[in-house]
Formats: C-alpha cells, structure tokens, sequence
C-alpha cells in the first residue's frame, strides 16, 4: 500500500513556514526534515516551539502558510485523504458510546472492510496492545493507561506506513509511562512502520528513538538532531547504560545552547 | 439482572408509601372537618368517578393525548432539525439564535386562542400546533448545545481519518448530543400534555379531556374534573416514562444512565 522502498522519504518537508494570523505568530520557520522508512523519530523542545503544530503540518491537520510536505510521495493532504496515517494524541480521544472492540475497529468501519475482515484485524490488536478481554468494556471502564493502548490499537488498525503521535504518554505517571515506553517499542519493531513522536521528556525520547529532532522556540525552528545509537531491542536496563545518560546529555545541551531555556516545569518533565 | 430489578422495584417504596400516606391523610382531613365536596372531593369520590365515567374520561383523555403526541413529535422533530441547520452554517445560527432566545421568553400558551384563529378549534392540528411550539425550543436549545459540545481534538481525530462534515456529525455530534436530547425530550413530553389540554380550555371538541374538564368545572362537578386531571396526569406521566424507558435503552453509555 506505500512505496517504503527505503531511498524515498516517508516524510519529506521543505521550507515550512507556518504563521498565525492572530497575534501575528510564528510556529515554524524554515522548516526542513526528511523522516526515512522504519524511523523512530521524536520531536523535542519547550512549550512554544511548534512541535505539535509540525506533527499537525505533517497530518495535513494545520496548513503551512509556505513551504511543501509531502507523506508517502504524495502532498499531504492527498496522503490524508487516502488514510496514510495514524494518529494518538495526548488525550485517547475515544468515544464513550462505543466499546473497545468498536473504538479500536472506528478507521476500518470507515474503510468499508466487512464484519469478518474487522472481527480478524481487531484480534490482532487486542493481542498486540494486550487488552484481549476488555473488548466489550466502554472506556470510561478502563485507566488511562489501557485507554491509551485503545488509542494506540486504533491508529494502528489500519497498518499505517506512518504513526504520528502528540505527547501520547504525557498525561500518564511515570511507571504506567515507562510500561508503555516498552510496549510501544515492541509494536514498532513487530510493525516496522514510521514513527513521529512528539515528547517534552528527554529521557522519553532517547529510549525510543532512532533520532531525537531538537527544536527551539518563537519562531519554532529545528536547531539540531541527534542519532541515537543505542542497540535494540531496548529494555529496562537501557535506562541505566551509561550512553544512554551521555545521549540524555548531549540531548539537553542542545535545548539549552538555543539561548532559550526550558520553563521550570519543562525541566522537571526531562529529567 | 433480576437482582437489579429487584433493588429498582425497592426503590419505589417510599415514594409508594408517601402516596398511600397522602391519600389517606387527605381522605381523613376531609371527613375530620367536614370540607365541601365541590372545595375539594375525597380521593374515593374521584376514585368512584374514574371508574363510573370510564367511557367518556379515558376516550377523552386518549383523543387529547394523540394531540400532545402530535404536537411533541412535530416539535421535537423541529428543534432536532434547526439545531443542526444552526450547529453546521454559523451564519444561521447568528441570524436566528437571538430571535430563538427572545422568542423563547414569550409565553406562548398566550398564544392559544390564535392558534385556534389560525386552525379549525375544533381540529385536533391546532392543539398539536401549540403543544409542538412549546416542545420546540427547549429541545432546540438543548441540542445546540449537544451538538456544539463536541471536543475539538474529537473533530480533529476525524480529519484525520479523512471525515466530512456529513460523517463527524453521523458518528461524533450526534452520539454526543443524544444525552441532550434525550434530556430536552423529558421536558418536552410533560410541556406537550400541558400544551394540549391549556389549548383545549379556550375552545376545542366536546370530546376533549380539556374541554371535559373545564365544562365539569364550570357546572361545579369538581369530582368528574378531578377525576379527568387524574386521567392527564396519568397520561403524561406514560408519555415521560416512556421518553425515559428510550433514553435507558439508546443513551446506557452515558454518565447520567451509567450503572457501574
């Protein structure tokens, strides 16, 4: 359904410039990035700096007022269009009247793919986000962390070449995050799809990342990206390796010679 | 399940008990101070009543209730439909929703005789057609509300699955407005019997449980006219349950009607 022949970028942007006509503000400034097929990529940097406005430009969810995205080789609203997406925000985003079962099949109903095919596909989720048995409770049954992993089944279903997702943990606690840190890696090397993930924490984003984009605020521009070269599969114990600290580091170095430092509460998010 | 209905059934007792208390209290206070029958009638002499004028209350009362059901219906149907002309064009809804508002402090049983000016009295349409007024707003202005309360990143969510307009408001706003509704359809359903029977005491058919009561009224046969208040209330209350008995069955996923 893509062409993810590995030399053609999944995500490709050019010269993005997005400004918002009210209190004349600029989000992105000369954007340019390129994600390649079977990255990890996390998008990083204080409140302000356009990062989820990056992920909506790339969802076609926000227009760019210059510059051009293209996702899967075509322009991104075309990739919309035909579905070439996922999408997990901050909040789940379910819908109380439907159930598990139904939230998660919501993009396949919407595809037209039969009862049977659905019923198939939905067995498959359950297993890989491990909500086998809850099929039938409503959401507002489960904790945040299992109504993330619906979240999460949902935007998958379809087997998206790319996953976009906006602070998808950052309303969780800590040890519920750092489970589904794990889990999320373990579906993303099961699916081998395309990962943009936008994150305040950096410890989040080099435990799972292929390459941690670091962006700096007003105008939000990139101001550096770095390679993250730990081994996977990546386990408890990564967090305790001493290049993972070193990578932390070079991470936060990053933030901060932007002249911009992070907002108190940023700080406490990254360590 | 059983055990359910078993607890629900327990919870009406007291309310039962209250009734029972009530009914013989004020049978009793009757015959302690002897009160005239035409000031207030004793609970058995409407009971008597109810059931010796079986043949002319309850066709009468059925004939006013098909009037509340037709008014309700048109009118919630209405309010349905412009609620979401207005929650899909803003410019409707800023060139009618002041309009609506105003409209809704008019008392609009004042209306009633030119309602009848505008209908046959006679005619069953033009109690429906101030009962269906009076079921108009409240369920337009809930479902407004309803269909606006949906949560931005719930829209964005359909974007980005490629939705249209049409499709977000088939699986998004109005899931989200059917507690509104369902909630505005409760007040409807008490307004609509109200609409009919105030409609029916300036004028309509013999045959008409408004008419019927005010006519015993007005030949000071309190009784028989209790004993049809009795019938309208009793009609009333079956077309709200109803509407509730719905609202349990379409809405079970909704916070107010949740049971775990």
């Amino acid at each position: 359904m893509t062409s993810a022949n590995g030399t053609q970028a999944v995500v490709d942007i050019k010269g993005v410039t997005k400004s918002f006509a009210r209190g004349n503000v600029t989000a992105l400034q000369d954007i340019d990035l390129q994600l390649h097929a079977g990255e990890f990529v996390s998008l990083i940097g204080p409140s302000g700096c356009g990062k989820s406005t990056l992920l909506r430009v790339i969802g076609d969810l926000v227009e760019p007022t210059h510059g051009d995205v293209t996702v899967n080789g075509k322009p991104a609203h075309k990739a919309r269009i035909d579905r070439d997406y996922g999408i997990v925000f901050q909040d789940p985003v379910l819908f109380d009247w439907r159930t598990v079962a139904k939230n998660i099949a919501l993009p396949l109903e919407m595809l037209g793919w039969d009862r049977e095919r659905r019923r198939r596909r939905l067995k498959e989720m359950l297993e890989l986000v491990e909500l086998t048995g809850f099929e039938d409770h409503h959401p507002w049954q489960l904790s945040g962390g299992m109504q993330q992993r619906v979240s999460i089944a949902r935007a998958l279903s379809f087997e998206p070449a790319l996953l976009l997702m906006d602070e998808p943990f950052g309303a969780l606690d800590e040890m519920t995050r750092e489970r589904l840190n794990l889990e999320l890696l373990s579906i993303w090397q099961q699916l081998r799809s395309t990962v943009v993930f936008v994150t305040h924490s950096i410890s989040e984003a080099v435990f799972l990342s292929t390459r941690v984009v670091v962006m700096s605020p007003r105008p939000g521009r990139i101001a550096g990206s770095i390679a993250i070269d730990l081994p996977y599969p990546r386990t408890v114990e990564t967090r305790e390796d001493p290049h993972f600290f070193e990578l932390v580091t070079q991470v936060r170095e990053l933030l901060r010679s932007r002249g911009e430092h992070l907002l108190p509460e940023e700080e406490a998010a990254a360590r | 399940m059983t055990r359910n209905l078993g607890r629900r059934a327990l919870e009406w007792v007291p309310a039962l008990v209250v009734l029972v208390a009530a009914l013989a209290l004020w049978q009793g206070l009757i015959a302690a101070f002897h009160v005239q029958q035409f000031l207030l009638p004793k609970p058995t002499a409407i009971a008597k009543s109810l059931w010796d004028d079986r043949h002319t209350l309850w066709p009468a009362g059925w004939y006013t209730f098909e009037e509340a059901l037709g008014g309700f219906a048109a009118g919630s149907a209405l309010g349905i439909l412009v609620a979401t002309a207005i929650a899909r064009f803003r410019a409707v809804g800023s060139a009618l929703m002041p309009i609506a508002i105003a409209a809704n402090a008019v008392p609009i049983i004042a209306f009633a005789p030119i309602f009848d000016a505008w209908f046959n009295p006679l005619s069953q349409e033009s109690k429906m057609a101030i009962a269906g007024v009076l079921c108009f707003f409240p369920v337009m202005v809930n479902t407004l509300r309803g269909l606006t309360s949906v949560r931005p990143q719930q829209i964005e969510l359909m974007r980005a699955y490629a939705s249209g307009e049409l499709e977000i408001y088939r699986r998004v706003r109005f899931p989200t407005a059917l507690p509104y509704i369902f909630t505005a359809l409760k007040v409807a359903s008490v307004l609509a019997m109200i609409g009919a029977i105030v409609g029916e005491y300036f004028g309509g058919a013999f045959n008409a449980l408004g008419v019927l009561i005010r006519s015993d009224a007005q030949v000071l046969d309190f009784v028989t006219a209790w004993a049809g208040i009795v019938v309208a209330s009793v009609l009333g209350i079956a077309l709200y349950l109803t509407v509730a008995i719905a609202e349990r069955i379409v809405v079970r996923w909704a916070p107010a009607t949740r049971e775990s």
